[in-house]
């Protein structure tokens, strides 16, 4: 029941917007374009698996487009010019992601700080961190590199699953996983719904905060590591503007944005949505790519309409009743 | 009941509880007891020490002095999570689950039955549905506890703390928001609940219903016990007086001889005014030099009528006048237009600005009325803010201090600060002598007589029935939301008063049924 009539509507928009598209691009309609498409949303994919938990906790997270930055150049740096092995740079820029994750977390739940605040201050260390490593685009020319980039499944239809896009899905899949079936997703909406009440529920409100922020810094990092193979290079200004794209694909998912309703299927939709308007822009060839920018904010506009119209509609028996009374 | 040598310990024993904020006492060595197996209603006016005996008890407040024993065995929780594990739960009026998660989840919330890992969605769904079962309800209770009724919300509550194996149940205002209907459901599991041996604290404004349910009353006043009886045997006057008290009595009539003085001209009057599921209409003439009081219980519509002849709340029908010309008054700016000031009984939240100083808080309602365009010069503002902090007598006398370091008496004179500067022709005053220490209340009521000495109408609403006495030249006594009887001149004492309020219940009875 949570959440599905919304995601049910965003999954209608996407069928619509891609039947429209593919009636005029017939090629859209392939597997080679969804799978370029997945490729290419990847990264947001993970992040915005990451956001969904976050807001639906009722907070918000403006750093994670800044750690994917810094974890490409830290990436880059670590194996082209500190000789370390690939993936012992990936463990460590994992490990170092959530730490900084956990910290904002702390921060917010121990000084009782709104989350904007405290995910914005860390927004602008993540970025100007990655600015103290390097202010050059460092090339990644490791090996593992290549053969991850070579790796795809093939589809019916010659499209190509690439590695990063099973990456995606993976994560999507254990994300919906975590949120519906175990304690610790319970335990999320618990916090979207009242942070006050669910302290008095038992739930150990801020262990789950600094968790919460955890998870999404080690998504934003494992993000990044998927950007890295997509550009196979660092640099320190990349993804800039991600934490808002990903803000819009959970909130166009249905998810909503006071927390304590939403989904990671949903944010996914969102994701596709973002894809398919870029995609077919593309195809278009003579729209200048910012038509995806504002396509998104109408769809934003109209889906935050939308919930504030559902909830408006959940309330309205409440009304009735102590009309009733009187 | 053989072995009267060692009879059993009370379930609950409160000994001695005192408990202060800064300067007020809100509790002053308290005891209470609760016996298993019995529906205890504690009750008491606002501001009485209700809230706060059950915040101190549940360890959501820290306490200053005093024990509190479970069983036998003392215990001192300190937050409601630990009151709970301990055995003590309370359900607030507002209920504290989480609407957007479904009933089950809410009811198994942090402990919900697990496989490697996983929740067992399934068995925690079909354990939800046998506990409720067990309480009469019949649900989904895998659609979100927020698609139903307060009712069912608050009976969720009751069965998670006694899933929780809760002992004593604390129930504050359960009934506040629930129809006839609800209420005898409700009724019927507290019963039961007792039955099994469950202590019951049941927290409630509504005189018939504590009648109802409950097998002994505790009345606290002004912070401190005023006695504990069988309900029984405890007649529905005589409770009343526990609960308003009437220490002064003899001060009855010191206010009499205003009847012999000639009526005076009509300021405002209001004629068929109310609003439905409010207060019922009613008819209501202020002049010039006159204190009219509202009495009665709380909730009983005081507050209520003071908003809707402010503007604060509009009237469904009926028609204002003021010095006998037709008004609209449809928000509290209306009201100020024509020179009605109100000072409100949440002093803290609905009044004063803390961080304000003494001055701004003072110029404030002036202002307002004047407009942005028309601002008060920093000379005339010191001025104006001299003058009352003389005239009222505001301590310390520095109109630069901010408000919220004044005590609740001063902060009560710059409140009537900020409406004597607009000049009113009206003055609202709900509960002026609310939480100020007696030397303090002496005073506020010398200002009130002398206010309306200088042709000023005032309502006042009090529950101090014997300061009502004192300075009103009629009384209103309120009753379920309704004017009931209205008091004038010789008339005008706490018996008669006493005796309105507690006229039968029978037609509230009928009224909400």
């Amino acid at each position: 029941m949570k959440g599905l009539p919304p995601v049910l509507i965003t999954a209608i928009v996407l069928v619509v917007g891609f039947a429209l598209c593919a009636v005029q691009f017939p090629n859209i309609a392939s597997t080679r374009v969804v799978g370029n498409l997945l490729t290419d949303n990847a990264f947001l994919g993970i992040v915005a698996t990451g956001m969904t938990f976050v807001i639906i906790s009722g907070g918000i997270d403006l750093s994670v487009g800044s750690v994917i930055g810094f974890t490409t150049v830290f990436v880059a740096l670590a194996i082209e010019r500190w000789g370390m092995p690939p993936l012992v740079a990936f463990v460590a820029i994992l490990v170092l992601s959530a730490a900084f994750g956990a910290a904002m977390g702390a921060v917010i739940h121990v000084f009782d700080l709104p989350p904007f605040i405290v995910t914005l201050a860390g927004m602008f260390l993540a970025r100007g961190a990655s600015f103290l490593l390097s202010t050059e685009s460092v090339p990644i020319t490791a090996p593992v590199y290549s053969t991850v980039s070579d790796f795809a499944l093939r589809m019916p239809g010659g499209g190509r699953l690439s590695a990063i896009a099973i990456i995606m899905l993976v994560i999507l899949i254990g994300g919906i996983l975590l949120l519906r079936l175990t304690r610790f997703g319970a335990n999320v909406y618990a916090l979207g719904g009242g942070r006050a009440t669910a302290s008095l529920m038992g739930v150990a409100v801020g262990r789950m905060t600094i968790k919460i922020y955890m998870l999404s810094s080690l998504l934003a990092g494992t993000a990044g590591i998927v950007f890295s193979f997509y550009t196979s290079a660092g640099y320190s200004l990349s993804a800039v503007g991600v934490e808002l794209d990903s803000i819009a694909a959970v909130v166009i998912g249905g998810t909503l944005l006071t927390g304590g309703q939403g989904s990671v299927i949903g944010t996914f939709l969102g994701v596709l949505i973002q894809g398919m308007i870029q995609t077919y822009i593309n195809f278009d060839g003579t729209l200048s790519s910012w038509w995806t920018k504002i396509a998104t904010g109408i769809l934003l506009f109209a889906f935050i309409a939308l919930q504030q119209g559902l909830v408006a509609l959940a309330r309205r028996p409440a009304a009735k009743r102590a009309g009733a009374i009187s | 009941m053989e072995n009267s040598l060692d009879p059993a310990p009370p379930l609950l024993e409160v000994r001695g509880i005192s408990k202060s904020f800064g300067a007020v006492r809100a509790l002053q060595e308290v005891d209470f007891t609760l016996r298993a197996g019995e529906i205890h209603a504690l009750l008491g006016e606002n501001g009485a020490g209700k809230s706060t005996l059950i915040k101190v008890v549940t360890g959501v407040f820290p306490r200053d002095a005093g024990v509190v024993r479970l069983g036998g065995d003392e215990v001192a929780p300190r937050s409601a999570k630990a009151a709970l594990d301990a055995g003590i739960a309370t359900v607030y009026q507002e209920v504290n689950l989480l609407p957007n998660l479904s009933v089950a989840q809410n009811l198994f919330l942090d402990r919900q039955p697990m496989r490697f890992g996983i929740v067992r969605e399934g068995e925690m769904r079909r354990r939800a549905k046998a506990l409720l079962t067990g309480f009469g309800l019949d649900i989904d209770v895998a659609a979100p506890l927020g698609n139903y009724s307060v009712a069912i919300q608050h009976v969720t509550a009751i069965a998670r703390a006694v899933d929780l194996s809760a002992r004593v149940l604390i129930l504050d205002e359960p009934t506040a928001s629930l129809d006839r209907h609800e209420v005898e459901i409700l009724f019927g599991i507290m019963r039961q609940l007792a039955k099994r041996g469950i202590g019951i604290v049941f927290v409630s404004h509504f005189l018939d219903q504590v009648y109802e349910i409950s097998d002994r009353i505790t009345v606290l006043r002004n912070g401190r016990l005023v006695g504990e009886r069988e309900t029984a045997s405890l007649q529905r006057l005589e409770l009343i007086r526990m609960m308003l008290g009437r220490e002064l009595a003899e001060t009855t009539s010191a206010r009499a001889a205003a009847s012999d003085r000639p009526p005076r001209e009509v300021c405002a009057s209001f004629e068929n005014y109310g609003k439905a599921g409010y207060v019922a209409p009613f008819n209501l003439e202020l002049r010039h030099g006159e204190v009219v009081g509202l009495a009665g219980l709380l909730g009983s519509g005081r507050t209520e009528t003071a908003r809707l002849v402010f503007g604060a709340e509009r009237s469904d029908d009926g028609q204002a006048r003021v010095e006998g010309a037709p008004v609209r008054l449809q928000s509290p700016r209306d009201g100020v237009r024509h020179g009605f000031g109100y000072c409100p009984e949440e002093r803290k939240t609905d009044g004063i600005v803390a961080e304000l100083t003494v001055r701004e808080n003072i110029v404030l309602a002036l202002q307002a009325k004047r407009g942005l365009h028309r601002p008060l010069s920093r000379r005339e503002q010191d001025e104006i803010a001299k003058r009352y902090v003389k005239m009222l007598d505001i301590r310390p006398p520095d109109p630069e201090r901010p408000v919220g370091l004044l005590s609740g008496g001063n902060q009560q004179k710059a409140l009537l600060a900020r409406w004597l500067a607009t000049s009113p022709r009206l003055l609202v005053l709900d509960e002026p002598t609310r939480g100020i220490d007696v030397g303090a209340h002496a005073e506020i009521i010398r200002l009130i007589r002398e206010l309306c000495d200088d042709g000023l109408a005032l309502l006042v609403i009090s529950s101090e029935l014997d300061e009502i006495v004192t300075y009103s030249d009629r009384v209103i006594v309120l009753r379920d939301r309704a004017h009931v009887e209205e008091l004038a001149g010789e008339t005008i004492d706490v018996t008669n008063i006493l005796a309105a309020i507690a006229a039968d219940g029978a037609a509230m009875q009928e009224a909400r049924a």
